[in-house]
Order: C-alpha cells, then sequence, then structure tokens
C-alpha cells in the first residue's frame, strides 16, 4: 500500500506493507542507505534515526507508524556535514570501519540536543545501546565532548 | 626518551632511540568539514579529470591532483590513509593533492598480479607492502625529476622534488607539467628506498581520508550497494552444520508482495571447503525486507544430519580426555620430563576457551550481477582477487571477465578473507540470471554460521627451581584445527603448530619446553579470525604465568623481565610499561593491576589493565596501559586508534560472550544472547611506543588483541583472588569478602 513519509524535509511515497519497518524502507524504497542494519530487534543501534527529534530505532519502528512525523536520517542531519557532532568526528577521526557511525552520531546528536553539557553518566547511558565493533568508544565519548564544546561556541 | 603530548588525541608518543629514528607524532587534524580523500563508491575513480599515469599505483592530473591506488581493503584499520603515505613519502608529493582509490583487482589478475598483494590480513598491509609501495613512490618521484633534468638540461640531481613541484635553480615545474614525459622515461637503475631515521611523512599523524565519508553517511559499504534492477536475496542455511536441505515449498510464499523465486543452495564437492555453499535456501524479491519475510514464512524441510548430538559439554569432555595422552610434539627443546622431576615445585593448571565468531557490524553480503560477457561482483572484500577467482569457478568463466568493485568493509577481522559468502551470492545469480542480485545474511544467520576462532583447552605445568625460577615447562593443547578442516593433509600428522601459537612459541627463557597439541574437532567450521591462535592461547599462557610467578614468590611483572633478559625489544616493552602503568600489587582489595604481554605479527605488546571489583562481584575495567613496539610508526593515531580496538576485542571474548553448541547448532543468534562490550564497559585505554626501529616492521590490527584478556585476567585476580580459567568473566561469581 502506498505510504507517504517525511525524510530530512522531503515528502516520499512509498509502495510498502504498512509494518514494513522504516529501517526497509528508508535503505531500499527510497535509497538512503547511510542507515544501517545491524540487528534487526533494536539491539545495536546501527539503524539510529530522529522521528520528531527522539532518537528512533528504525528497525523496530514500522513505516505506518511514522507517518506524519518528521524524519531525519544522517543524510539529513547536516546539508555540508558540518554539524557539530560530524566536525567533532572529523577532528578526533572516530570511525574506524565506519559502519556504526552513522547511528552513533545519531544518537549523539540527539543525547546533545537534551543536554548540551553531557556528563560522561549521561553519554553511558544515552549511547549504550549503540554497539561499536571496532570498539572506538573511547572516541565517541572525546568526540561528544568536543561537540558539546564547539555547538557552545568553542573553537 | 621523548613526550609528547597531542593535542585531543587521547594518546602519548613515547619514543626510545634504540638504533631507530626518533618517531614523533604531529597532530594534524584535517578540517571540519573536509573533502573526502576517495569517492563513496571506493572503487571509483576519485577524479573526473583524464590523468597521467606514471606507474600502477600513481596518476597526476593536469590540476595537480595525484591519485594513489590501494591493495588493500579498509575494513577499520586506516589503509586508506597508511599506504598512500608509504607513496607519498617517497614521491614527494604534496599531501593536500593526494585522492586514493582502490586497485583493480580485475587488472591485478590481467596482468600477471600487477600491484603484487591484494589480500589484507595478518596484519601485513604495511610489512608486506611497505618495500614495493615505498619502491613506486621513489621510481615516480625519479622517473619525474629525471624528466624535468632533460627538458631544463640539467642533470637529475639537480633536480629537487618537493610537494609535488620540481626546481632546479630558479627554473619551476609542477609534477602534473612533467607526468606525461615523467611517464615514458626509462632509467637505468631504480632509486634506493628510504630507510628507518630519513622518514619525513611516515610516523607523523595525519587525518584518515575516509573521515569525511564516514560521518556523512555516504560510504558504501557492501550492503549499500545500488544498482539499475537490482533484486534481494535473504537466505537461510541448515541449522546443523553437514546437514541437508529436504525441500521446501514455495507455492506457500509464491504470491506474497515482491517475490521472484526461491531457490535452493547445494554445494559441490569438488569446490574447495574454505568456499563451498553450504546448504540452503535463498529467496529473492524486489527488496530485502519482502524477501526476509517471505523466507521465514517459507515451510522448509531439513536433513539435520548427523551431528545433530553435537553439544559444548560432549567437547569440552573430549578435549579434557584427549589432555590426558601425550600429543603430537609441536616443541621439544631440553629434557623436560627428567628436568621435571628435578623441580623445586611444580605448578599446573587447565584452560579453556569456547569458540568465538567475528560479529562484523555489517553482516556478511555480496552482489553479483551476470551478464552474457561479463560477471560484475561487489561487496567488502579481504582478498579481491580471491572474490574474482571462486566466482569465475563457480560460474565456469574466464578470469578476466570477472570485475570486482571492493566496498568500504563494515568490520573484516578476517571473516571476509575466504570469499564462501562471495560463491554463495554467485550461486544465487547464477540462478536468478541476468540481473544484479545483492545477497545479506541476518545478524542471526551472521552469528550461527560464522566461520570463526576455534575452541581450546590447554593443561599447562611449569617446573620451578628453590629460588622459584621456572625451569622447566610442559603445555598439552587440545582444541578445534581450521587446518584439519581446510587442508587436512598439512595436518596429516596430527599436529597443526598454528593451533598453539601464543604457547609453543614463547619467548620466555626456560631451559627445558614439551608442547604437545591434539586435534579435536566437531561440526562447526573455523578459519581466519583476529589473532586466530594467539588470542585465546595467550589469555591461558599468560594468566598462567601470573601463576607461575605468583607460586614462586615473584612479582609477575618482573619475573617477565627476568625472563626476557636476552632480548632487548621486550625489555624496551617492559620497562616502559612498569614506568607507564604504575604497576603494583598493594593496592586495597577490590583494586587490581594485571600485565601480559606477546609477540604476534612481528610486534610486542604489552598491557597492563586496572580493575575494581565491587564486594558484590561487580566489575569495571578502568584502564589498560598499552606498549607497542611494532619497530616503526606509519601513523600513530592509528596505531593507538588499533589498540583502542584490540582491547575491546580482548576484552569483549573474555568476559562477555561465546559461542555455545547444543543439538549441533550454535546457540547464540542476535546481540540480545551474543552480546559485545558496550560504552559504558569501555576502559580508558593509553598507548605508549616503545620503538626499537632499525628493520623492524611490526604489524597492528591484531597483536593487541591477545595479551588484553589476560592483563584483564590478572587483574581480576588481583582484585579478588579469584583466577578465571574455564568460562567468561561474567559468568564468574567475584564476590569477594
Ligand atoms: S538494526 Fe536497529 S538497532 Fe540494530
Ligand atoms: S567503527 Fe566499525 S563498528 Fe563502529
Amino acid at each position: 500500500m502506498a505510504l507517504s513519509l517525511t525524510v530530512n524535509g522531503r515528502n516520499y511515497t512509498v509502495d510498502v506493507e504498512p509494518e514494513t519497518p522504516l529501517l526497509w524502507v528508508l535503505r531500499d524504497n527510497m535509497g538512503l542507505t547511510g542507515t544501517k542494519y545491524g540487528c534487526g530487534i533494536a539491539r545495536c543501534g546501527t539503524c539510529t534515526v530522529h522521528i520528531d527529534g527522539q532518537v528512533a530505532r528504525s528497525c523496530a519502528t514500522q513505516a505506518a507508524a511514522a507517518v506524519g512525523k518528521r524524519i531525519t536520517t544522517i543524510e539529513g542531519l547536516s546539508p555540508t556535514s558540518t554539524h557539530p557532532v560530524q566536525v567533532a568526528w572529523t577532528e578526533l577521526d572516530v570511525p574506524q570501519c565506519g559502519y556504526c557511525q552513522s547511528g552513533q552520531i545519531m544518537a549523539a546528536a540527539a543525547l546533545l540536543a537534551k543536554r548540551p553539557r553531557p556528563t560522561d553518566a549521561d553519554i553511558d547511558t544515552e549511547m549504550e545501546l549503540n554497539l561499536c565493533r571496532c570498539g572506538t568508544y573511547q572516541g565517541i565519548r572525546a568526540a561528544i565532548h568536543r561537540a558539546a564544546a564547539i555547538a557552545g561556541g568553542a573553537r | 626518551m621523548t613526550h609528547l603530548d597531542i593535542t585531543r588525541r587521547s594518546f602519548i608518543v613515547t619514543t626510545a632511540a634504540a638504533g631507530g629514528g626518533l618517531m614523533i607524532g604531529v597532530a594534524m587534524s584535517g578540517p571540519a568539514h573536509a573533502a573526502a580523500g576517495m569517492k563513496p563508491n571506493p572503487w571509483e575513480r576519485p577524479s573526473d579529470k583524464a590523468g597521467q599515469e606514471i606507474n600502477a599505483w600513481i596518476v597526476v592530473d593536469p590540476d595537480g591532483t595525484t591519485t594513489i591506488r590501494v591493495g588493500q581493503s579498509e575494513m577499520g584499520q586506516g589503509v586508506f590513509t597508511a599506504m598512500p603515505m608509504l607513496v607519498a613519502e617517497e614521491l614527494h608529493v604534496d599531501w593536500k593533492m593526494v585522492k586514493v582509490e582502490y586497485a583493480d583487482g580485475n587488472r591485478h589478475v590481467r596482468n600477471n598480479n600487477l600491484y603484487q598483494r591484494m589480500s589484507t590480513g595478518g596484519s601485513g598491509a604495511v610489512r608486506n607492502s611497505r618495500v614495493f609501495l615505498q619502491q613506486a613512490g621513489a621510481s615516480a618521484r625519479e622517473r619525474l625529476r629525471e624528466a624535468a633534468a632533460q627538458a631544463w638540461s640539467v642533470p637529475r640531481d639537480q633536480v629537487v622534488a618537493k610537494d609535488s613541484v620540481l626546481t632546479a635553480g630558479n627554473r619551476r615545474g609542477t609534477f602534473a607539467e612533467f607526468a606525461t614525459r615523467a611517464s615514458q622515461v626509462q632509467l637505468a637503475q631504480e632509486p634506493a628506498i628510504k630507510q628507518s631515521g630519513q622518514f619525513q611523512l611516515l610516523g607523523t599523524t595525519l587525518a584518515r581520508l575516509d573521515t569525511p565519508l564516514k560521518v556523512n553517511g555516504t560510504a558504501t559499504f557492501g550492503a549499500d550497494v545500488k544498482l539499475p534492477g537490482m533484486v534481494h536475496a535473504a537466505v537461510k542455511v541448515v541449522p546443523v552444520r553437514g546437514g541437508k536441505l529436504k525441500s521446501f515449498n514455495f507455492d506457500a510464499i509464491k504470491g506474497r508482495p515482491g517475490v521472484i523465486g526461491a531457490y535452493a543452495l547445494k554445494p559441490v564437492d569438488t569446490h574447495p571447503l574454505q568456499t563451498r555453499v553450504d546448504e540452503g535456501v535463498a529467496v529473492v524479491a524486489d527488496t530485502y525486507y519482502r524477501a526476509l519475510t517471505a523466507l521465514n514464512l517459507l515451510p522448509i524441510e531439513w536433513d539435520l544430519g548427523p551431528d545433530v548430538a553435537q553439544t559444548t559439554t560432549a567437547y569440552k569432555a573430549k578435549m579434557a580426555e584427549a589432555l590426558k595422552q601425550p600429543g603430537a610434539v609441536g616443541r621439544n627443546d631440553g629434557d623436560t620430563i627428567a628436568a621435571m622431576k628435578t623441580a623445586a615445585k611444580v605448578v599446573e593448571a587447565t584452560y579453556y576457551t569456547g569458540y568465538d565468531g567475528h560479529a562484523c557490524m555489517e553482516p556478511l553480503n555480496c552482489t553479483v550481477h551476470i551478464a552474457a560477457d561479463r560477471v560484475d561482483v561487489w561487496g567488502g572484500f579481504q582478498n579481491p582477487p580471491g572474490a574474482l577467482a571462486v566466482v569465475a569457478d563457480h560460474l565456469g568463466r574466464q578470469p578476466v571477465d570477472v570485475y570486482t568493485h571492493t566496498t568500504f568493509l563494515g568490520g573484516g577481522f578476517g571473516l571476509r578473507a575466504r570469499n564462501h559468502e562471495v560463491r554463495q551470492a554467485a550461486e544465487i545469480a547464477r540462478q536468478v540470471g541476468n540481473r544484479p542480485v545483492k545477497m545479506m545474511w541476518t545478524r542471526e544467520e551472521d552469528t550461527r554460521h560464522v566461520r570463526g576462532r576455534p575452541a581450546g583447552m590447554s593443561y599447562l605445568r611449569m617446573g620451578l627451581d628453590a629460588s622459584g625460577m621456572p625451569i622447566a615447562f610442559y603445555g598439552r593443547y587440545a582444541g578445534h584445527s581450521a587446518a584439519a578442516q581446510n587442508n587436512p593433509t598439512s595436518v596429516a600428522n596430527g599436529l597443526d603448530l598454528g593451533s598453539m601459537n601464543g604457547i609453543r612459541d614463547h619467548r620466555y627463557k626456560i631451559a627445558h619446553n614439551l608442547m604437545e597439541g591434539h586435534i579435536r574437532n566437531t561440526n562447526l567450521h573455523t578459519q581466519a579470525y583476529r589473532a586466530p591462535g594467539y588470542e585465546h592461547n595467550l589469555w591461558h599462557f599468560e594468566q598462567f604465568i601470573d601463576e607461575v610467578a605468583l607460586a614462586g614468590g615473584k612479582d609477575p611483572l618482573q619475573l617477565r623481565i627476568d625472563l626476557t633478559k636476552d632480548l632487548p625489544d621486550w625489555q624496551m616493552v617492559l620497562n616502559t610499561l612498569k614506568q607507564k602503568s604504575g604497576y603494583r600489587r598493594d593496592l586495597p582489595r577490590g583494586e587490581g593491576m594485571g600485565v601480559a604481554i606477546g609477540e604476534s605479527f612481528g610486534s610486542i605488546i604489552g598491557m597492563v589493565a586496572k580493575v575494581t571489583v565491587s564486594r558484590r562481584g561487580q566489575l569495571t575495567i578502568d584502564k589498560f596501559d598499552v606498549v607497542v613496539d611494532c619497530g616503526n610508526l606509519v601513523t600513530p593515531a592509528i596505531v593507538a586508534h588499533q589498540m583502542q580496538s584490540c582491547v575491546v576485542w580482548g576484552v569483549t571474548d573474555a568476559v562477555y560472550r561465546e559461542l555455545t553448541i547444543d543439538k549441533g547448532a550454535i546457540v547464540e543468534g542476535n546481540f540480545d544472547t551474543y552480546p559485545l562490550m558496550k560504552i559504558n564497559q569501555m576502559p580508558v585505554v593509553e598507548t605508549h611506543f616503545a620503538l626499537t626501529g632499525g628493520n623492524k616492521w611490526g604489524g597492528i590490527g591484531e597483536p593487541g588483541c591477545p595479551p588484553a584478556a589476560a592483563a584483564l585476567g590478572n587483574a581480576v585476580f588481583a582484585a579478588t583472588g579469584k583466577r578465571v580459567r574455564d568460562r567468561l568473566i561474567n559468568q564468574t561469581d567475584l564476590r569477594w569478602a
């Protein structure tokens, strides 16, 4: 059936079963492959997107439930890849293989929107669901603090 | 010793002059929105201009943009930055003008292994390619100088090449201006390459060229390949390895939306086991989710085969039984049996580690398009020419008609080295016909059908003299042998030396050593892993060395120093570790530091772990100090990142997860039952260098994994008095009173 979804400010009409996870609609129907499949059961975070500004695991979100909402993926986080999280990530060369990083960045951006100066404990709580097999966690933690500083006006 | 704190990069470079040049890292963060050094599709040419190829590795565009081709695959370990640095060091190119692309697997095969080495594994990217990559850069530079020398009628030695510019007196030209001429220059003799101590670029930290693509979602992984007319395949293979597909009922799913077909996957026995297709079924549809949903609804009947009774418990009993018997001798120096009889004290222990899998964040996948005159293959290949050969073999095509397109790899760690998933995808595409087919595994398939790390059990015995010094070591190993499955003739006498790596080849000065091994396999299939052999065996051996030290009344770190007096590079690593980590054994109960060290893939890596364990047994891993001797460095930040990665790897396998077998099948499936370490479990990892320089170039991707787990185990013991020998740390009662 035809569903209408708003992703990164653009309207898409897709022909999918309404229970299709948003993840696969983004990837296969819209070609937005920055959002990754890692587990399909909301246990790894590689598929993290924002729905109305809140963190959502797109593998566990039915497409029909996202109709009428504002969906943001890694491709839409910043038109110039200069969101403070992306700037900090680049400065610190956080990614290794990179596969988990879209999800990490989306989760970090949502965390900063909620808590502009997150503590290590905030990071532990909010980022716990985002796994990284390459073990970039130390860089992620440092980059979140750096992104907070950048967003706060630091150079 | 020189110390340099690097701004905003959480590691410290410690260099020690031991015959080599000083390698001091310099932070050079790229601009925040730096342009990527390659295309999102990294197999595509990074510039739109027609460039001039100087040799197979180097292309110079009219605007000076210089493409350096990379034969290794980017799976996070930084080859897209480190490999071009090796070329650029000699080429004297302006680094800001460097772009990269993968070397072309088809061209490599067509031209008699043009790129020399296109596999990625064994922590060998730098150490096994360095010489020919430096040579490619030096040879191109000399041709550019010679071209300018001829044009300006001056001797070549008066032409200076620097930052992509050639000068001689007041004459000046760019690499771009002379590239065409340079490509035609014949040199009487190829130039010598630079040696340790002469480097300017190597040893510095440059921003990774691939980062910009990995912060905005554009980097193309195998799972992300998009092609016109492409269809998607989901696969399920027989749950018990060795079983067979009896039948499936396609009619039950035929009418479902988007479904194109269901196909039986049948192995062909003449195919090598390493790439043989497992028995199973593929469902193909217009989207992956439709394929997967239909597959899950497809009635399938399996013949589970002869191994349905296999369990981990039975397997462990089989290994324990084997350890009672002498095995095939893998090391025998001195007279261990006699020396053991003279020992004042004997220490013995049995250790066990189960199977584990790579759990790359990107599940296995591969895309194949079979056309009349050519076959194209996309994926995260650790060995593109191997993938090409498998496809050619499977489809009966000429290798030169197969084109590989290597994507970014969402983790590799050895899993993507053998190309069994490539044959599987080729088989599905063969049945589908002339359109691109992208095959992808689910997380559960990826866990349960992984060809991962062997399980193994070690019985270790050490004889000590009256002063507590080890005099005789006797080890017996029983475990899964990948070689016994993949290359049985190589272990025909029952001896798999590789399976004993990390114990058999220890470097401690002990006069008498005897090491024996038994091969005991299950129906699981194992293959390349991150630091195979070493990873679990060093967990056994380096914890055992701690047991030996304590039994002999020695400090564990000091004993390691005393047993390696003849090995200057070990001494440097251990002494640096002692100094940097503040290693001590007088911490309050519930806190502990543990040390471990290992040498593998050409590098020596020592670690001290610091932990806190609450009275109720809650473990917190506070810190790892890591000391690296990889001889020489290409770029310190990437090494420091690999050390963090290795610590996470070793700790994950020791603490959190294990693959177990019940009814012949792997029990664990997704991350709920087969977890990975999380950010809130991550210790601080500080990397220090103790570089011995000279001609030593050690690997980096793997050798940090083995000592991590043992250092942790030793720290846990120091904190709690509990020695974890045969199970996961988080399954162990660590309470203390
Ligand atoms: S794919 Fe959604 S959380 Fe793992
Ligand atoms: S960077 Fe590889 S999984 Fe996180």
